[in-house]
This record gives structure tokens, sequence and C-alpha cells, in this order.
């Protein structure tokens, strides 16, 4: 091919770790400065890779957690049992570290304002990422088309940004975040406590009537079963978007 | 058809836009065996088996598999019939 | 070269005994579920295994049938491809000879076919005379599925794509045919202690 560039997201670039956030007990988020980076849709997700003193390499897909602001990338890690890459990157890695990177990469499972509402976001575990990532460009573009959040997680102190996601629902019309605890609840708990089903959804997602834009991230048990439920109840197919992470969620 | 193994085709994006120059998870692709068509983003990839293997959701027939055999990446084309570039 | 990640290294390295573990490899507890497709469900019921020689003789065991040979505990390291190792990790079944025996021609090579699709190939010489098994237990347990179950084919003295998940059954021939991952590159023989891992090391 003559005249052709490489994209500049097709190149590993180096970022570097600005700050480490506590999210949960077995969740970080990676705010890193990373110059040359092109910008970013809610939804899409960047490579990371490391590299071992004897030149060992691994490399894992992580959503990134907030909309385009120049430099910066957010990437909200959950711990993984067994893993080799987040234990690293939730246990080691600290401020100063710099880290390889590439992207943005998705233009599948994408969201931006002005594609349209209302939006229904489900994620299950750290599938809620890329749907904070919605979120967060929803109302930091001023947008005012309706959302609706639900999140299944085990337990609540697994919860990701529970906090900020309250202040969001409080102080933006047309937010609403609704969460399903499904291993265990804590006392007085009077939300969902059972996993996404089909009842669930025609109980608390957008009607099918209502032609949401549904994104469904997570496990891929859940977005499998999620997904049908939703086209069982007569969303359209197309209107139906999926991120997969496979059995242990990443 | 188990469910329990495979991630999608988006964590090949990046394999994909090294191999088309573009960003492919968006675009459409038609599976060689059955016919059936779905954007690249939502094909069934089961990972490091040691390769990544691209299959159809619909009959599991291979569509792409991905070695890395040092320092040669390689894309097997098998069964993915076509895909669809952007339109200009 | 990449830029170095600092402190991070290969996760789960057990110390293993001096010239256990093949160069490039590393032991591990872990026993890593890797696979090139789907998890065929395949209940006893339905379960069969067929060996076919090269004459065209054919015979083939149900599950109950296969029970009833003579089995045995094997104790054996097993090294994967993608360089993970795993040290004596007990298994039960029936060796490939047994199957054999009264079979016609075994040829020099053997395809073993997989419920699901999944081929691999290897010579004759090297799945019998105790070389190898199709095992149906691992560590006193059924093997699950995702493990291979109901019965995989076991090779540990080659990398571990050529212990068959799902096996189905074996064609031997005079004819080296490749099998699934073979055909993509990798080595047709695969000794983990000549690091065959690609064709043409």
């Amino acid at each position: 091919m003559v005249g052709t560039a490489v994209p500049r997201r097709l190149t590993w670039l180096v970022a570097e770790v600005v700050e480490m956030v506590d999210e949960t007990a077995r969740a970080r988020s990676i705010v890193l400065r990373c110059p040359g980076w092109s910008g970013h849709l809610a939804g899409q997700h960047v490579d990371v890779r490391l590299t071992a003193e004897d030149g060992y390499q691994a490399q894992r897909s992580y959503s990134i957690a907030a909309p385009a602001d120049g430099e910066k990338v957010i990437l909200t890690v959950e711990l993984v049992d067994d893993g080799e890459v987040s234990p690293y990157l939730i246990e080691e890695l600290s401020e100063g570290d710099r880290l390889e990177i590439r992207g943005p990469i998705g233009g599948y499972f994408v969201w931006e304002p002005g594609r349209g509402g209302p939006l229904q976001l489900i994620g299950g575990g750290s599938g809620v990422v890329p749907l904070m990532a919605m979120v967060r460009a929803r109302v930091e573009g001023g947008s005012d088309i309706a959302v609706r959040y639900l999140s299944s997680a085990r337990s609540v102190d697994l919860i990701l940004y529970r906090e900020e996601l309250a202040r969001l629902a409080r102080d933006s019309e047309g937010v609403e975040v609704l969460y399903t605890l499904t291993r265990e609840q804590p006392d007085g708990w009077t939300g969902l406590t059972r996993r996404v089903d089909s009842e669930m959804l025609e109980a608390h997602a957008f009607g099918a009537g209502e032609e949401p834009l549904c994104f469904v991230c997570g496990p891929t048990p859940f977005v499998e079963a999620v997904a049908s439920a939703l086209v069982d109840l007569g969303h359209k197919a197309e209107r139906v978007r999926t991120e997969r992470f496979g059995p242990t969620g990443g | 058809m188990s469910t329990e193994a495979h991630v999608d085709g988006n964590v090949l994006g990046g394999m994909l836009m090294e191999m088309f120059g573009a960003e492919m998870t968006d675009r459409r692709g038609c599976c060689g065996e059955c016919g059936a068509i779905g954007t690249m983003g939502s094909m069934h990839v089961y990972v490091e088996a040691p390769g990544d293997v691209m299959r159809c959701p619909a009959c599991s027939a291979v569509l792409l598999v991905l070695t890395r055999i040092e320092p040669v990446v390689r894309v097997h084309v098998v069964q993915l019939a076509w895909v669809e570039m952007a339109a200009d | 070269m990449s830029l170095i990640s600092r402190g991070f290294r290969r996760r789960d390295r057990v110390e293993a005994p001096e010239g256990r573990v093949p160069l490039g490899q590393y032991a591990t507890s872990d026993f890593p579920v890797l696979s090139a497709g789907p998890t065929p469900r395949v209940s006893q019921d339905e379960w069969n295994f067929t060996l076919k020689g090269v004459d065209g003789t054919e015979r083939t065991w149900s599950w109950d049938e296969m029970q009833a040979l003579p089995s045995e505990d094997i104790t054996v390291d097993i090294h994967c491809v993608t360089k993970w190792s795993k040290l004596d990790t007990v298994w039960e079944g029936v060796s490939v000879d047994t199957f054999l025996a009264g079979l016609g021609d075994p040829g020099t090579f053997v395809l073993a076919r997989s419920y699901g699709g999944y081929t691999t190939n290897l010579p004759t010489a090297d799945v019998v005379e105790g070389k190898a098994w199709i095992v149906y237990g691992y560590n006193g347990e059924p093997l699950a599925a995702e493990h291979g179950g109901p019965a995989r084919l076991l090779v540990p003295h080659l990398y571990f794509w050529k212990s068959a998940k799902w096996v189905n059954g074996l064609e031997f021939s005079n004819s080296d045919r490749r099998g699934f991952w073979e055909s993509y590159g990798y080595h047709d023989y695969g000794d983990p202690w000549l690091e065959q891992r690609y064709r043409g090391d």
C-alpha cells in the first residue's frame, strides 16, 4: 500500500500512571496520561501489553471507563482469581509506572449522544465499565437522553461506581440506576436480589416499544442470557449490542 | 451449544485493525458454512487454544484462525466468506 | 524490545525438581482450560469410540464396553505448548494397546478425531507400547467436560494439544494427514523436550 501511515491506534503507546484509585476491595481504576492519544468513544477498549524482564509478554483488553478527555485514559480493572494480568495491575502497578496500550478499539459496542436513545445499559460484574463510560458521556455531554442502568453484582461491596452513580441519578434528569445482588445482600436491602431475567427486564427495562439502544456487557453466560431475554421480549436484535468477557469476566 | 468458553470478536479488535488497517468490529462478516451474517465484533472467539479461533455464532464453523508463531503473526482465513469494508 | 513492565512476571510458577520441566516451560499448579471451540456435551449413553485400521477393519466400543476393559491409574507430567507444564497429574483410563489388540493393520500414522470436529495427527508408534491411553478419570473424579470429558486421548510425552479432548475415534493409515493445529502451523510431531512447537522447529 502506497502512502499509508499507520494509524496511531494501531501502534503501542507508552502511557504513564497518574493515579491509582480504589473502587472496591477487588477493583481499582488506573488513570493514565497517554501522549499521542487520538481520543475515543464510550464503549471502546484498549489492549494492554505487559513485558517481563525475561521477555515474556501478556496482553489483555480493558474497557475505557470514561469519555475522551485529551490524553487521559481511565481503565477500571477487577481482580480475576488466578489471573495473570489483573493481579499485577491491581496489586503492583503504581503511580509513575509506565504501561503499554493500544487503541481505541471497537466500533460496534460504542455509544455517543448523537446515536440517540433511550439507552438501556445492563452489566454483570466488571461488565459495567464500558457502560459507565456511556453514562459519563451522556452526563458530561449535556444530553437529555433517558438512561436506565442495571448492574448485577454478587454483593453490595462489589458494586462499582456506586457513589458516583447515586449522585448522577440524583442530579441528572432521566438517569435511573438499579442494582441486583445475586449472592448476598446487606440487612435492609430493598433492591433486587436475583440474576437478571425476563421478568426483571419486563418490569424495569425500557419496553421494546420504546426502541431503546441496549448495551449488555459482562461474563459470557450473563450476556447470552440477558440478550436472549431482551430479544424474546421483542427488542430487535440490531438494537441489542453485546460484549462478552469470557467465563471469568476478564 | 455451550456458551461458557468463548469471548467475542471485540477481543480481536486490535488484530483485525492490524489486518485490515481499519476498525472492523462493526463490519458485517458472512459465514461460508451456513450463510449467517453478523458483525465481526459479535463473532465467537476461543482464545489461546494455542491460537485464537473465531467461529460463527450460529453454526460454530471456523471463520479465522490467528496464530502467533514468533515472530510471525498469521491470520488463516478459513470459512469467513466475506467481510464488508466501509463505503467511502 | 517493548517497554519492560516493572515488577511483572509470569503467574503461578511452581518450583519443580531438576529435569522435569522442558526448556521454555514453567510448572504450574493450575489446570488451564484452553479450547479451540465450544465444549461438546456428550452423554455416556451416546458416547462411542471407534478404531479404524488401515485395511478398513473397524471396531466400536460403547461407554459400557469401554468401562469393561482393563484400566490403569496413570501418573504423568503434561506439557502444553502455551508453556505451562503440570507435574504428576493423575488419570484413569484404558491403554490404546488394549483397544488395538485384535484390530487389523495399525499402519504408521494415526488421526485422532473428536466430538466437535477437533483432530490431531501422530505416528502410530507414539500411541502404542504403553505411551497412550483413552482416559475418563482425572484426579479420582470423572473427567470434566471442560477438560475433555467424558473421555480424551492422553499422550503425555508429546505437547498436550495431541491429547485430543472429547475423543471419538482413532483412524490409522499409512499417510500422515494434518490435524487442526498442525494444519495451522503447529508441529507434526510435537516433542516438548526438543521444543517442537511449530512446523520447522
